[in-house]
């Protein structure tokens, strides 16, 4: 492990620090050191929007905040939800009189962080209602979809709901719409070499050299087959043949593409990637109405890439094109 | 055989010191198959705890209460919530009493217990902390109600404690992080259960030692 850290027990402080600085002319701290939040938060009249995990998986989450994105987030330690106070602080600081959407991933500790927060909002007046994203088709069964993990595809929700928050739109809309977003979205990963937690100071997991896994999960969670590294063409197929048919994907759909490296593999072999899996849907009639091809969502410096892709109707459409700023995406 | 709440303080500080000499095992059966921070995490819970209560005079359920609030403000995961509302059924429990019989600290047990099934949804079996929390909260209830005294009821809430937290070795995990990994989570003990094996160990020899 050659990392550039301080003391590996406060990574994550020092990197809120850093990133505060960085970042300054559009998000800030809190009172509390694991929330930050868009500068101009709470925005008078518009629905707030939360999200928050754990760290490790940077530009996620922090890096959602801004413009027509979320409005304040909850930072947890590495791989680990964050407090239920960092929650409720982070509802706090959104909340505009509006009410809160609180947008997360699938997890046992977030699952219940989340729903304590929300208690605590509660008693304080603050309406807050949640979407669980559940995209990643490899962490369950179909039948089973409320075991799935929340994984890249929550960058998507994030952005169909802070654009429709933006409008206008009251908290029942924009949840409804967060939903739709995860409900359309299916992602899949594929990990070539396990990250290490710098106070763990070893890999948890192993992926042996030459190897591939596939549906791995975005903190080495075991995926559903260990195969030979193959081709970034032969990698894109497969990933297809995992996500096309889960929702299942049509002929004649426009959907949008998130492709993103995990951390460590670099952004030129996931535009190789991008390459066959635009081709294989260009010849399937699937069409991509916009791709995001990038760090994204990562682990730290897992190496490995994950596939997102989401049908699009009208509202989504729309919604998706509307400009954002953020550290992690912006699109004028 | 009662301890007085303010002597109490005693069974928070052994949790610290239990917690902290435990970092790096709970970090190992964690790492086989979980993140492997589960010690680093409780670690840094409790020793901030630790330096909040020094040179405080708090009694028992003051003490429970700063710990269960660090777990729940500084702490997250899944440990930080569990845990968190573990403490505070416990400070809650013995708020206001100055002495701690054997059955208030049932009350506090089975407060804990109830609070921890409300909000982490897990059942006996699933190779949770609840594998280890329900037989030793059952094991001290029946003890009791078969007119042990309080130190006896201890010996015996201690070894439920310890053959629940064993038995979570040959559990598939069916909850949590580690049910992804269906049969391969059989085979090693739950991290969950262990620190709430040691957790339960040191407070009820803390107390036999208060009421000896």
């Amino acid at each position: 492990m050659s990392r550039i850290i301080n003391n590996p027990d406060f990574v994550v402080e020092d990197m809120l620090k850093g990133y505060v600085k960085a970042h300054a002319n559009l998000l800030a701290g809190t009172d509390n050191p694991r929330v930050l939040k868009y500068k101009n938060a709470p925005v008078e009249g518009k629905v707030g929007i939360v999200t928050g995990g754990g760290s490790g998986h940077k530009p996620a989450f922090i890096g959602y905040i801004g413009k027509n994105m979320c409005d304040a987030v909850a930072v947890g330690e590495i791989f680990s939800s964050p407090a239920a106070q960092a929650f409720f602080q982070a509802m706090k600081e959104a909340d505009s009189g509006k009410g809160v959407a609180c947008l997360y991933g699938n997890y046992a500790g977030d699952n219940m962080n989340v729903r304590m927060a929300v208690k605590m909002a509660k008693k304080e007046g603050i309406l807050v209602k949640t979407v669980v994203a559940n995209d990643d088709a490899a962490s369950a069964p179909p039948e089973e979809a409320q075991r799935r993990r929340g994984v890249a595809g929550e960058v998507l929700m994030w952005k169909i709901a802070g654009a429709k928050a933006a409008m206008g739109a009251g908290l029942d809309e924009v949840i409804a719409a967060a939903q739709k977003a995860i409900n359309n979205t299916r992602s899949v990963g594929i990990g070539t070499r396990p990250c290490t937690i710098p106070a763990v100071g070893h890999p948890n997991f192993t992926i042996e050299e030459g190897m591939m896994e596939v549906g791995i999960g975005h903190h080495g969670e075991p995926g559903v087959s260990v195969q030979p590294l193959k081709t970034a063409d032969e990698i894109a197929k497969q990933m297809l043949e995992i996500l096309l048919p889960d929702l299942p994907f049509h002929t004649g759909d426009e959907v949008v593409v998130l492709l993103s490296g995990l951390g460590a593999t670099p952004v030129m072999e996931q535009y190789i990637v991008y390459n066959k899996v635009a081709e294989i849907l260009d010849r399937k009639e699937i069409k991509v109405h916009r791709a995001y091809v990038g760090n994204y969502f990562t682990s730290l410096e897992m190496m490995g890439v994950t596939l997102t892709v989401m049908r699009l109707d009208e509202e989504l459409k729309e919604l998706i094109d509307m400009p954002a700023e953020s550290v992690g995406l912006t699109q004028f | 055989m009662t301890f007085k709440n303010k002597d109490g303080i005693a069974i928070v500080e052994s949790l610290i010191t239990t917690i902290q000499a435990n970092r790096d095992y709970l970090s190992e059966i964690d790492g086989k198959i979980g993140d492997g921070d589960h010690g680093i995490n409780m670690n840094k819970g409790f020793t901030l705890c630790g330096a909040r209560i020094k040179g405080r005079e708090y009694n028992m359920s003051e003490a429970l209460q700063v710990l269960s609030s660090t777990l729940l403000t500084d702490i997250g995961g899944s440990m930080g919530p569990l845990y968190g509302v573990f403490f505070e059924a416990m400070a809650d429990a013995s708020e206001g009493k100055e002495e701690i019989d054997a059955a208030i600290f049932g009350e506090m047990l089975q407060a804990a217990l109830e609070e921890v099934q409300e909000i982490g949804n897990a059942k006996r079996g699933d190779k949770t902390l609840l594998d280890t929390l329900i037989p030793a909260v059952e094991a001290y209830s029946s003890a009791l109600a078969e007119g042990m005294d309080f130190y006896t009821a201890l010996v015996e809430l201690k070894e439920a404690a310890r053959t629940g937290w064993c038995s979570t070795e040959e559990m598939v995990a069916r909850i949590g992080r580690a049910s992804r990994l269906g049969e391969r989570s059989r085979g090693v003990l739950d991290a969950g259960a262990t620190s709430c094996y040691l957790m339960l160990h040191a407070m009820a020899s803390a107390i036999q030692q208060l009421i000896r």
